[in-house]
């Protein structure tokens, strides 16, 4: 136990140094074609991530020991706090979570040296060169401007503890979710920079990029509905999205990687875009950095911001610059030598995977320019403009339903060349449904807004147009129930992947749609003994208790929820005090019916005992991250199919054995 | 080189600063019940004019989400003006003329805000209008139609073998 710490700082030296040595011997000996330097990446690879894992190990004993005299621990973390947020206060600051930030980045680079034995050598060196590059840039960083491990003379009794808003189990699954999404996209990037420095594209480049992305999208996916929802019940009014900065930092590489995802299709099925689906790679990583920059360097402000120094700013915009502009140089240099393959007609599969990338790449664009103007514009002209959710509805919409209105047509055109009327005959069965839903919605809303039918449409549309490409190849509605259930067990699992993410998208729509557009809200001076209603609901503030918690105190308003006079529930709204930093916060109450939901949170107290609540009814709001978890699955399918495994080139023994398992 | 990000950097701290001491107990519910008008039509105004408006000490949060005390004074103005009975831009061309176009979450379109607003549109316009231009250079090198039938540069032995291979299959 003695010294854990300086065994983890110096841990982390050992990491740096192996990352230098991985930088420059593997890709030295591709160049001479020595295999000997070569092999030297991925035993380097391996212990480099055995010596992070004990440097992040290190610290997290020194987290659950709560050894203030580490300055991390004592200036985030408490002795009396439950031990699941100390071990997750860990990354709850900023030292810590780029401590997560590089031990997945040296898990990826030990995955691509363990799997990565059928890559060929000098691609596989090359790969983990670039991967070291990232890493060796990350471990300086930490080094020298975010050290961790620096220790206090003399040691404080107690801990400053972590910020209260942090201590939820959000923060145990968010930032390693989320993290996993946006360092996962560095293995897309380390092989398209492999393959510039190689000058030209393997066909192992073209197998790899696909299954990564998709890891990474599934993880961004996941971990940006997480944050969401944690924002959702953590901060008392309900948004879920805000357009903040910091979830923009994340959104923006989610939909670089989802058109990565997609030009990656056609690289691998017709073997087309390949000069495209580089830059995608390399963009979706840059936009990774970007978003690193954003939250770690203290330019922005939030919730999430806790680093306010300007040399860590300055320092990661160097790391910016140089894998960007070097990543973007490098392309504009050796672009030129890589062969195009696969033509394909403008109206095709293709064709609609090319306008899929236009138009995310233009959402992304109008997200990127709206989080990065204003400070742009203030360190040049000192204008001070601010850019918010009103400005980003207005932009990002008009960009992204066109997407969605095609979503449906893109499964259904059949490669190189295709019918466009022919496809939308075929979809005439979803439109209809779709129709039918616009006249439900405006039939039961009776004069609300006249968008929200419309939106209710198109995200019927988008599932029933998904459904429609597995309808008509199973034959469900034209052959027996049995054969159409067979027929769907022998379609590939990357169609049912394709099926559910594109399902996932409606329903996430449909909860977007009836949260902003159907809610209702509330606010009030309550006393206990009185009550207030929303749509059919009835809720009596029964009385206000004060309650002791491990860390905390809090007061809680009591509620019963009726529903047409008939008892359904409590809810349980509370306001909490710690102590230790005289801060709190305000505990939301949720209560969940079908997927809509009741959320009900507590104001100031006033003088006279009267409490102020504010109350909001949420239909279909749990639609919102149901449907990221629909697209997280559809992900998992597409990871597990077979082709992905058996197309991967394995020797010979080994496919004669997996034959005849079929 | 350095100088802008240094600029900005000062005022990341200086909002850092600002925040921590105005917003310090982060406590929700930003309208108070205090705050809103009997008149529903008018509060639903308010509501609407609060969400495009910026909470100048915060983060990147309207004044209809903020608890900070400005908020609520602006709040409160907000409605001030709306009883007197100002029209929705006359409100906010108050508060502009009072704040500076900070104020507003959704800027203004103007000479320093063309790419901000024309961006992203013109980016896809371009997009697609170089796509159109690849198709149609690609046709015209191809007067055949756009997909060149993958067989073309076969040898003639290659042809028909192919051929034949086709044959025995059906």
């Amino acid at each position: 136990m003695i010294a854990i710490a300086e065994l983890g700082h110096y841990a982390l030296v050992l990491a740096l140094a192996l990352a230098l040595v991985q930088s420059c011997v593997p890709i030295y000996g591709a160049r001479r074609n020595d295999p000997v330097l070569m092999s030297v990446a991925a035993p380097v690879a391996l212990a480099q991530f055995g010596f992070v894992a004990f440097a992040f190990g290190a610290l997290v004993i020194c987290y659950v020991t709560s050894d203030f005299s580490v300055i991390n621990v004592f200036e985030n973390s408490h002795s009396a706090k439950p031990l699941i947020y100390k071990i997750t206060g860990v990354w709850g600051n900023h030292e810590g979570s780029m401590m997560l930030w590089v031990l997945i980045l040296s898990i990826f680079g030990a995955l691509v040296a363990i799997f990565g034995t059928n890559l060929p050598a000098r691609l596989k060196a090359n790969v983990l060169a670039v991967q070291s590059w990232v890493a060796f840039t990350f471990y300086l960083f930490i080094l020298t401007t975010s050290n961790p491990f620096f220790r206090l003379e003399p040691a404080p009794i107690e801990g400053r503890d972590l910020n209260p808003i942090l201590q939820d189990p959000g923060l145990a699954i968010h930032p390693p979710l989320l993290y996993v999404g946006y360092v996962g996209l560095s293995i897309s990037f380390s092989f398209a920079v492999a393959a510039l420095i190689e000058g030209r594209i393997d066909a192992a480049w073209a197998r790899w990029v696909r299954p990564w992305t998709l890891l990474a999208w599934m993880f961004l996916t996941g971990g940006i509905a997480m944050g969401s929802y944690w924002a959702y019940y953590t901060l008392g009014w309900g948004g879920w999205w805000f357009w903040d900065p910091v979830e923009n930092a994340s959104l923006m590489p989610w939909m670089a990687a989802t058109a990565l995802l997609h030009s990656a299709v056609v690289m691998e099925k017709r073997n087309a875009l390949k000069v495209w689906t580089i830059l995608l790679a390399i963009l979706a990583f840059s936009l990774s950095l970007v978003g690193t920059f954003l939250v770690r360097s203290g330019v922005l402000t939030s919730v999430h911001a806790f680093a306010s120094d300007p040399t860590r700013g300055l320092f990661i915009l160097m790391i910016l610059v140089l894998f960007i502009g070097g990543g973007l140089t490098l392309f504009a240099i050796r672009a030129p030598l890589l062969k195009q393959g696969g033509l394909f007609a403008p109206i095709s599969r293709e064709g609609a995977l090319v306008l899929n990338n236009l138009f995310l790449l233009s959402a992304c664009a109008s997200v990127f320019v709206g989080t990065l103007y204003p400070l742009a514009l203030e360190a040049l002209t000192g204008e001070k403009i601010s850019v918010g959710a009103p400005f980003f509805n207005t932009t990002f919409w008009p960009l992204f339903i066109p997407l969605l209105f095609a979503v449906p047509f893109g499964p259904l055109l059949p490669w190189k060349r295709a019918d466009l009327l022919g496809v939308a005959q075929r979809l005439l069965g979803a439109a209809a449904l779709a129709v039918i839903g616009i006249a439900v919605t405006f039939a039961a809303e009776g004069g609300g807004p006249i968008l929200v039918p419309f939106a209710f449409g198109l995200a019927i549309f988008v599932i029933t147009g998904a459904l429609t490409d597995i309808v008509e190849r199973t034959g469900l509605l034209r052959v027996p129930l049995g054969t159409a259930f067979a027929r769907a067990r022998g379609l590939p699992r990357s169609a049912w992947g394709t099926v559910f993410a594109h399902i996932g998208l409606g329903v996430t729509l449909l909860g977007i749609v009836g949260e902003t557009q159907l809610g209702t809200e509330r606010i009030a001076e309550m006393k206990p003994g009185q009550s207030i209603s929303i749509r059919r609901y009835d809720l009596h503030f029964d009385d206000l208790v004060d309650r002791q918690g491990p860390n905390y105190s809090e007061t809680a308003a009591r509620f019963t929820v009726r529903r047409g006079g008939e008892l359904v529930g409590t809810m349980e709204p509370s306001k909490r005090t710690f102590p230790s930093r005289g801060t709190g916060t305000t505990e939301s109450a949720l209560m969940t019916r079908g997927v809509g939901q009741l959320y009900l949170s507590l104001g100031d107290l006033n003088p006279d005992g009267s409490i102020a609540v504010r109350l909001y009814h949420k239909p279909l709001v749990l639609l919102i991250w149901l449907g990221a978890v629909v697209m997280v699955i559809g992900g998992g399918l597409s990871l597990s199919d077979r082709r992905l495994r058996v197309g991967a080139p394995k020797p010979a023994r080994s496919k004669a054995v997996m034959q005849p398992a079929e | 080189m350095l100088k802008p990000m240094r600029v900005v950097m000062r005022f990341a701290r200086s909002i850092l600063i600002a925040l921590t001491l105005l917003t310090a107990p982060h406590l929700a519910l930003a309208v108070q019940p205090d705050e809103i008008l009997p008149d529903p039509v008018l509060e639903g105004r308010a509501r609407a004019l609060s969400k495009e408006l910026r909470c100048m000490v915060c983060q990147n949060q309207s004044i209809d989400d903020s608890d900070a005390p400005l908020a609520k004074d602006l709040r409160i103005i907000v409605r001030e003006r709306l009883k007197e009975g100002d029209s929705d831009h006359q409100v906010i061309d108050f508060l502009v003329a009072r704040y500076g176009e900070f104020v507003l979450l959704k800027p203004r379109l103007a000479l320093h805000t063309v790419l901000l607003w024309f961006g992203p549109p013109t980016l896809l316009c371009g997009g697609a209008l170089a796509l159109l231009i690849m198709a149609r250079r690609r046709s015209k090198r191809n007067p055949a139609g756009p997909v060149k039938p993958e067989g073309g540069n076969l040898s003639a032995a290659e042809q028909a073998r192919l051929a034949e291979l086709l044959k025995s299959e059906t």
